[in-house]
């Protein structure tokens, strides 16, 4: 059982390709597309996004994604006739871009609230400074994981910053680097975790973010995770690392 | 009661829908060429398009309440309207019929605290304030006419005050620059121009003085 998620754009076209779209990163996820007006106009209905709400009752919670402004104002209205369901939420997210990241995100056995926030983390993305941010020493040699485990969470560096639980370098082996499916792997996976975890600074948990880092074969990945899941998340991503996510 | 109106029932509910369908129909391309002017040229045509299947869906199952009435009409109205004024005149409907409850008849408090409740459905799905160039600017002065007329306890009073604050604040958004909506993509330009969506409400709102006369 997974979150599921509907999309409410005004096109059938936008919302069954984005679905369509998505489905390759997270054949798991059910995702139900509700798409222009009951007769087959530009537009949104309310009778679809009902209908679409229902199909996806019995899941571990429901994720709304909508395009452009009245689609927002269909889907809260379908949520005030379903009586404002808990388990339902609307996301502040780029269709495409926030559809994707949520599903690989709930692919991941992430819950709705990690879902959501999996999608909304799409806003706002600025490509990091390359390495600047990392620490003196972070740039280890290639696929040997420097492990540094802080004595407590609340164990603050020198610079101020909270030291993360657990760290871990490891450097890309695969021809292609950091493209779509390596990032929805570890997405997905850190997603379902009990842990807040960055990959040379970009939320490791968002897909699109770890795309941004545009990323290729011979980078290193300087991962740094905070939570209860710390150490198994970072090993995690070492893993998928270390085997070239499965790819040459 | 002297003078004084009897309270709504469902029967007054049905005729304001109903006079609502054709003042749509009637003033359709009035409607249409406001839009024109300063949207996308489809209110016209959408509200048509959604009282019309209002009556179809009162005539398929006709309501018991007013409230059972304006809940209809939301559902209908969001439905089929496409643009922005579906999920709002849907709210607005709404939230009026979650006021009225159950009850089988509105006196003169309950339907200025109905129609109170449609515009503030309104304002939270819009996010539009008074001044925006939206329908808004005939919502709120009608509700302030309304609340002030319901203290006669006279029911057709509190809908003529509405119509008539509804009139004109719609004339009134003419001049105003358009800060909501897809009017205020054109900025500036939208001024000189009457809000559709303003215009359709103070058509709404007197067909509602005209169902109770």
């Amino acid at each position: 059982m997974t979150v599921r998620i509907v999309v409410v754009s005004h096109s059938d076209k936008i919302a069954d390709g984005a679905v369509e779209l998505a489905a390759q990163v997270a054949p798991d996820v059910m995702m139900v597309s509700a798409g222009g007006t009951s007769d087959g106009r530009i537009g949104t209905s309310l009778e679809k996004v009902m209908a679409a709400l229902e199909q996806t009752t019995g899941g571990d919670g429901v994720l709304v994604l909508t395009d452009l402004g009245s689609a927002v104002m269909t889907a809260e209205s379908a949520l005030e006739f379903a009586g404002e369901p808990a388990d339902v939420l609307l996301a502040d997210a780029p269709i495409v871009e926030g559809l994707v990241a949520a599903a690989v995100a709930a692919q991941g056995g992430a819950n709705l609230r990690a879902v959501r926030r999996a999608a909304e983390a799409i806003q706002g993305y600025s490509r990091p400074q390359d390495e600047a941010h990392l620490p003196e020493g972070a740039r280890a040699p290639a696929g040997a994981p420097s492990r540094a485990v802080a004595a407590s969470a609340d164990a603050v560096a020198a610079d101020g910053r909270t030291r993360p639980d657990a760290t871990g370098d490891f450097e890309l082996v695969n021809l292609a680097g950091m493209h779509a499916r390596p990032a929805a792997k570890i997405a997905g996976g850190l997603s379902g975790m009990d842990v807040e975890v960055t990959v040379n600074g970009v939320d490791g948990a968002s897909m699109t973010g770890l795309m941004t880092l545009g990323a290729g074969r011979g980078t290193v990945l300087h991962v740094e995770a905070s939570g209860p899941d710390a150490e198994r998340a970072v090993e995690y991503v070492g893993g998928l690392v270390r085997a070239g996510f499965g790819e040459p | 009661m002297g003078g004084v109106t009897v309270a709504l029932d469902v029967t007054w509910a049905v005729k304001w829908l109903t006079l609502s369908a054709q003042a749509m129909a009637e003033h359709r391309v009035e409607l249409i060429e406001l839009d024109r002017a300063i949207g996308d040229s489809d209110h016209g045509e959408n509200m048509d398009r959604g009282f019309q299947a209002v009556l179809d869906k009162l005539a398929e199952a006709p309501p018991e309440t007013p409230g059972a009435a304006l809940k209809l009409t939301a559902m209908a109205l969001m439905s089929k309207v496409g643009g922005a004024a579906g999920p709002l005149y849907g709210t607005a409907f709404l939230r009026a019929a979650t006021a009225l409850g159950d009850a089988a008849y509105i006196d003169a408090p309950a339907l200025a605290a109905a129609l109170g409740a449609a515009r503030d459905g309104i304002v939270a799905r819009g996010k539009a304030e008074s001044g925006d160039k939206t329908m808004v600017d005939a919502w709120t002065p009608a509700v302030e006419a309304a609340t002030a007329a319901a203290a006669d306890g006279d029911t057709l009073a509190v809908l003529i005050a509405a119509a008539e604050a509804a009139e004109a604040g719609a004339i009134a958004t003419d001049p105003l620059v358009a800060r909501k909506g897809r009017a205020s993509y054109l900025g500036e330009r939208s001024a000189g121009h009457r809000d559709p969506g303003a215009a359709s409400s103070a058509l709404i709102l007197r067909a509602a003085a005209g169902a109770a006369a």
